[in-house]
């Protein structure tokens, strides 16, 4: 075996340890932290999913979108609307939820991808205000700011067989987790595979990729439609689990935060955003508990960070110390 | 619904889960210490004496700022008083405020935060109709008495859960009902409305159209304006000549220049202007610009303006918040109350306490809950008094939702001063749901 075949055996061994550690951790966890935490760490991971679907794009592709609140919205108010106005049941609706998303994301690419660097983020940003103001039109249907709950029946997953109580937190909380950990496998799987290097080489630099004779647009139409589907699960899953659908979620708020998470915890990390969201939270809660200036804290931290760390904790500690983290 | 609550309780109760069942274990160990503790006698008779932990979730950030500051002040004032009376059922109240940033994530966060952290007995507060919305699943899961203070519908409406209460303020749909027999009376049929174009403006659109059509009147243009628009020039050639009353309900900063644009558009001809005092809550009537509204009327749910009639408890509670008899702050006269709306916290304080001594609550427990869920939607009227300065109450215990009178004002010389005063029975509408169904 050549010591590069060797080296690429012991990364991918390191790789399964430290990733497969941190999602033992978070099922570990579940068993010793205070209900509280139980109850954060269950909307920090589903939450971290929708910035580990947007990571793909800014993070492996080098796409800035300031719109990803659509796709989120998409299955938030895909799962919401197919639960509560067509009687599909709450797994059904989460399949509804991750097509929205889907076909949102495919379709939208084939237009905004005519677009880049600027221009990019800027139509990403109106798409997904014309989405936001398109639920607060459609009033009747979305309830507009307000939102609507699902309660009832809705509360209830079936699946298999199995009957799974979503407002039980121990399954919440699992569940929640399963979903986290099967987006950070499959953007492992992702990142590792030849699909992945060419979108990292789109990101490097495009024209040398389309040079080398790589369709550029096609793979950036399968990162957009990738991640505007792992961000529209995300949102399915936030509406089935926490039981609330609103327009706050499809706001301009929600596309700058999956943002931040990024930059926080590594760019073009996979376990960065699971850092960023987590590490936000707490910032917040801690902060918030001291001083209604708390967002003046995350700032400051952010800026920090930005001096200090311009690939975020974990896109530094790659350069630095761990080479080999994906 | 109620059955598959049932069922679900049953399934839980039979699922032993490995966190329930460490939980169980830590709890057995944590009793049989206890037992032996030289602490335990002295803690179990603190447990009576221990205080009443409010959750207060207040918008202290965020778009709700302005009324949070003073639902904040308006809690203190009633908790220090309570207090000083000897609290709830000879305990003190400890309130605990957290800030939700007028955000449904972080409200949904708050309300699992005063559960499960600081361990609170109720959480009161809300006023934003989508931090409430969502912040609700969250309580009823988490079998959390929520007393909230929004005037939105959607307790009202049924949707939400037996855990959610909004007993000190009237909701939207019976504030604008009340104001069309009189609108019609005096200010004529013929309605146009002016409203933003989300939920708090299409919950106006609905009820006001169907109440006016019940007195005779029509609303012969709607005009939605959307949120994100700064300059209403545009949508006024909309409003038709023949209209009689121009309805607006504007929310947001742009509502000055909503105002003056108003102004510039009618010029001195203009209809009948009617409008709610939550476009201009925390805002000086004197400000540039507002010159127009003069001879305007307003819905006003407490009159700011002390008014000649002035009760003994509306000086008693101005004085308590520190209201002077203009609105204003009595330390600050630029900082003006958000009166038509904060007196809900003071009358809701005033119900926990009334409902924590009926049921006998000593402690979070199931079974306290459940006898403080049911006290409440046992309580019929809140009399006027100096624990609901704002008037009489009546309380609907099967939609959880209060009734109470409403006012019309004038805008004369830049103040307002009432000149209808509704009765109860104006505002009252067909319960859409019964929450006493549900299961606890």
């Amino acid at each position: 075996m050549s010591v590069r075949a060797t080296a690429a055996r012991r990364n991918l061994h390191r790789i399964i340890v430290s990733h497969g550690g941190v999602i033992a951790l978070l099922f570990a966890a579940q068993f010793v932290i205070g209900a509280y935490y139980h109850l954060s760490l269950t909307r920090v991971m589903v939450l971290a999913t929708f910035a580990v679907g947007y990571n793909i794009l800014f993070g492996y592709t080098g796409l800035l979108s300031l719109g990803h609140a659509l796709f989120f919205g998409a299955g938030l108010y895909g799962a919401g609307i197919a639960a509560t106005q067509f009687g599909v049941g709450a797994s059904g609706a989460f399949v509804v939820g991750i097509a929205a998303g889907l076909l949102l994301a495919f379709a939208l690419g084939l237009i905004i991808l005519r677009t880049a660097g600027v221009a990019f983020m800027i139509v990403t940003m109106m798409f997904a205000q014309a989405g936001y103001l398109l639920v607060l039109y459609f009033g009747t249907y979305t309830r507009g700011d307000e939102g609507f709950v699902l309660k009832g029946a809705l509360r209830e997953a079936h699946l298999f067989g199995f009957s799974l109580n979503l407002a039980d937190p121990v399954t919440r909380y699992n569940l929640a987790l399963f979903l986290l950990a099967a987006c950070v496998v499959g953007c492992i799987a992702l990142v590792r595979s030849p699909v992945g290097r060419v979108l990292v080489a789109i990101r490097e630099n495009e024209e040398r990729s389309r040079m080398l004779g790589y369709n550029t647009f096609r793979y950036k139409l399968f990162a957009l439609t990738l991640s505007g589907t792992i961000c529209a699960t995300a949102g399915a899953a936030y509406a089935l689990l926490f039981a609330y659908v609103g327009a706050t979620f499809a706001s301009i708020e929600y596309s700058i935060l999956p943002l931040l998470w990024v930059l926080l915890g590594g760019i073009g990390t996979v376990l960065g955003p699971v850092v960023g969201t987590l590490l936000m939270f707490y910032l917040v809660d801690v902060a918030s508990s001291y001083t209604s200036a708390y967002m003046l804290v995350v700032g400051i931290v952010l800026l920090i960070l930005i001096v200090w760390a311009p690939g975020g904790l974990l896109g530094t500690l790659r350069e630095r110390k761990i080479g080999w983290l994906p | 619904m109620g059955h598959s609550g049932k069922d679900r309780s049953v399934t839980k109760q039979a699922k032993v889960s490995r966190r329930t069942a460490l939980q169980g274990l830590g709890a057995a160990g944590l009793a049989a210490a206890a037992q032996v503790a030289p602490g335990a006698v002295r803690y179990a008779q603190a447990q009576t004496s221990a205080p009443i932990k409010i959750g207060f979730q207040v918008h202290r950030t965020g778009i709700g700022a302005a009324y949070g500051r003073w639902y904040e002040r308006t809690t203190n004032a009633a908790v220090k008083l309570i207090n000083e009376a000897g609290g709830i059922g000879g305990r003190k109240i400890e309130l605990i405020a957290e800030d939700d940033g007028t955000d449904p994530k972080r409200g949904a966060e708050v309300v699992e935060k005063f559960a499960t952290q600081h361990k609170v007995d109720v959480v009161f507060g809300t006023l934003f109709s989508h931090v409430v919305i969502g912040s609700a699943p969250r309580a009823g899961e988490l079998k959390m008495p929520y007393f909230v203070v929004s005037e939105g519908h959607h307790v009202a409406s049924g949707k939400l859960n037996r855990y959610v209460f909004q007993p000190g303020i009237t909701d939207v749909k019976s504030q604008v009902i009340s104001m069309a027999p009189w609108i019609a009376s005096n200010l004529g049929k013929k309605v146009t409305m002016i409203y933003p174009d989300f939920a708090f403006g299409h919950d106006h659109r609905n009820y006001f159209s169907e109440a006016i059509k019940k007195q005779g009147g029509e609303a012969i243009a709607l005009i939605p304006i959307p949120p994100t628009e700064r300059s209403f020039t545009r949508y006024f050639p909309k409003i038709p000549s023949s209209t009689e009353v121009l309805y607006h309900v504007m929310v947001g900063p742009a509502v000055l220049t909503f105002v003056k644009e108003l102004g510039e558009h009618f010029g001195s001809k203009r209809p009948k202007i009617f409008g709610f005092i939550d476009s201009l809550e925390a805002v000086n009537l004197k400000s540039p610009g507002l010159d127009f509204l003069e001879g305007t009327y307003f819905w006003e749910g407490y009159p700011r303006y002390a008014q000649a009639n002035q009760t003994d408890a509306d000086k008693f509670y101005r004085s308590k918040v520190g209201v002077d008899d203009t609105g204003a702050s009595l330390s600050d006269p630029k900082d003006i109350a958000t009166y038509s709306h904060m007196f809900g916290c003071w009358e809701t304080l005033y119900v926990i306490k009334q409902a924590i001594e009926a049921s006998g609550y000593k402690s979070a427990t199931l079974k306290d809950k459940t006898a403080l869920i049911e006290a409440t939607e046992a309580m019929k009227t809140f009399e006027e008094g100096k624990e609901h300065p704002q008037g009489k109450k009546i309380f609907n215990g099967k939609i959880h939702q209060s009734f109470g009178h409403q006012n019309i004002s004038q805008v004369t010389g830049s103040k307002l001063k009432v000149v209808h005063r509704t009765s109860i029975e104006d505002g009252m509408y067909e319960a859409e749901g019964d929450y006493t169904k549900m299961s606890l």
